[in-house]
């Protein structure tokens, strides 16, 4: 009997217990994951948002200090911490804001500009929003840095799950057709055969899904390998020096990184003191215009009090993984089409794992399922169900 | 397609080749799909929902298809 060599019930075993551990995990990733598909539409449709001025292409946008000005005046006392020009609503700047300049952004308000006129359009709450609670859960269950690590463990053991599942794939169909579904079978047998099919089908998608959501759990050292590496050779001779007293005005800071970088966009502005730079540098990270080149960020970094640019480099290979990895697990890099298609394969997911679950809880049972076994005019094919 | 008309049971085991041939070709179409929308706009987004939709529309092929 093939399914009882030595090495394959090593397969069977890594198998099971690997997906015993993540399974929970992953169905909560998985139920999780799928509004977070659609976030920009649900957000859309659930919360009133004030709208930008409709504007013909070529209109001059607003100037950014007195936009930023006009979104402060909101927030007595409070400073700026991050220009974000969004991609998917180029129309509204968001502004990132914090009670001061070294207050940690998670907590931060945003504050929406009309890019164009430069007025304040509104500064929702979005901590409440159901697409929040669904992204902090989907990525660290409320838990701060240890919860994203742990669910990077259990996607670990995901990918683990499904490489030794093509494994053990093997002798399960030894004697069936790709794509067999016995449905005139027991139970057992059907779901065991879904399990099959729908996990063959979607081994490429579910590694590369599984793997780019690992590699997302590591976000937070990545910025952190990064500010001691590259960040800090950036920015070695100002080292130690305190915040200017008088800032170099921002879209001064915007337009000389445009000048010095002018096939890119700015995506991102970080001011000096913030996360992404360092007391003396506003950071502008230009993007590109293709799929892959408006992922992989490049910073330029401009002396906030000259307004010179000192430097710019491409990220490290560390930080354009997880550029990369970032369009491939949440799927918004092809159009609602992809999106639609991200959903259903999320969908089918559910139902490997669910399938799974059934078997393994199925099998505790030995003397219902050895009834079962018995009951069918033939038995059960498969290592998969009998160990 | 052949493996459509023949039954599911075979009396006869099956190689490696024979088990992994046609999952190989979809795990090489699903990687192109997975690509090919980084890659541009317009055509390749084509190119990624087609070779994406594969695996979904096979899945709900070999579960619907009648009883022979």
């Amino acid at each position: 009997m093939i399914s009882g060599t030595r090495p394959l019930r090593r397969w069977h075993w890594v198998h099971k217990w690997s997906s015993i551990i993540c399974t929970v995990f992953m169905l909560m990733l998985c139920i999780t994951g799928l509004p977070l598909i659609f976030h920009h539409e649900i957000d859309h449709l659930l919360h009133e948002e004030v709208d930008p001025s409709v504007v013909p292409p070529g209109t001059p946008k607003a100037n950014l200090d007195q936009a930023v000005a006009n979104a402060m005046a909101k927030f007595p006392g409070q400073v700026p911490h991050f220009l974000i020009f969004d991609r998917d609503e180029p129309n509204a700047l968001l502004i990132s804001i914090g009670p001061t300049i070294k207050s940690s952004p998670v907590d931060n308000r945003f504050a929406r500009v009309d890019t164009h006129t430069g007025a304040f359009l509104d500064s929702p709450d979005v901590t409440g929003r159901f697409t929040y609670i669904m992204l902090k859960l989907h990525t660290d269950m409320f838990a701060g840095l240890p919860g994203k690590l742990f669910l990077g463990l259990m996607g670990i053991l995901f990918c683990v799950a499904v490489i030794s599942g093509i494994v053990v794939y093997a002798p399960s169909m030894r004697k069936l057709r790709f794509g067999a579904y016995r449905k005139d079978r027991p139970r057992i047998v059907r779901r065991l055969d879904v399990h099959n099919l729908a996990g063959i089908l979607l081994v490429m998608w579910t590694l590369v899904v599984g793997f780019t959501g690992v590699i997302n759990t590591w976000a937070d050292l990545v910025l952190k390998a990064w500010q001691y590496g590259q960040l800090a050779e950036m920015t070695a001779q100002y080292k130690g020096r305190e915040i200017p007293a008088k800032l170099t005005p921002v879209e001064e800071a915007v337009r000389v990184a445009q000048q010095a970088i002018p096939h890119m966009q700015p995506a991102f502005v970080s001011y000096p003191g913030t996360l992404f730079t360092s007391n003396s540098h506003y950071a502008v990270f230009m993007r590109g215009d293709t799929p892959v080149t408006s992922r992989l960020l490049k910073p330029a970094l401009i002396d906030a009090e000259t307004g010179k640019l000192t430097d710019s480099r491409d990220m490290p290979w560390y930080v354009s993984t997880l550029f990369l990895s970032q369009p491939l697990h949440f799927g918004d890099y092809g159009g609602m089409p992809l999106k639609i298609i991200w959903a259903i394969l999320d969908i089918i997911t559910i139902v490997i794992l669910w399938t799974g679950l059934y078997l393994w809880l199925r099998r505790r049972k030995p003397a219902a399922s050895a009834a079962r076994a018995s009951a069918s005019p033939q038995r059960i094919e498969g290592q998969a169900v009998t160990s | 397609m052949t493996m459509l008309k023949t039954p599911p049971v075979r009396a006869t085991r099956q190689t490696l080749s024979q088990i992994f041939g046609w999952p190989l070709v979809i795990g090489v179409l699903s990687t192109i799909g997975l690509v090919a929308a980084l890659v541009g706009d317009g055509v390749w987004d084509g190119v990624s929902w087609l070779a994406l939709l594969l695996p979904i529309l096979l899945y709900a092929l070999f579960l619907l298809r009648p009883r022979r």
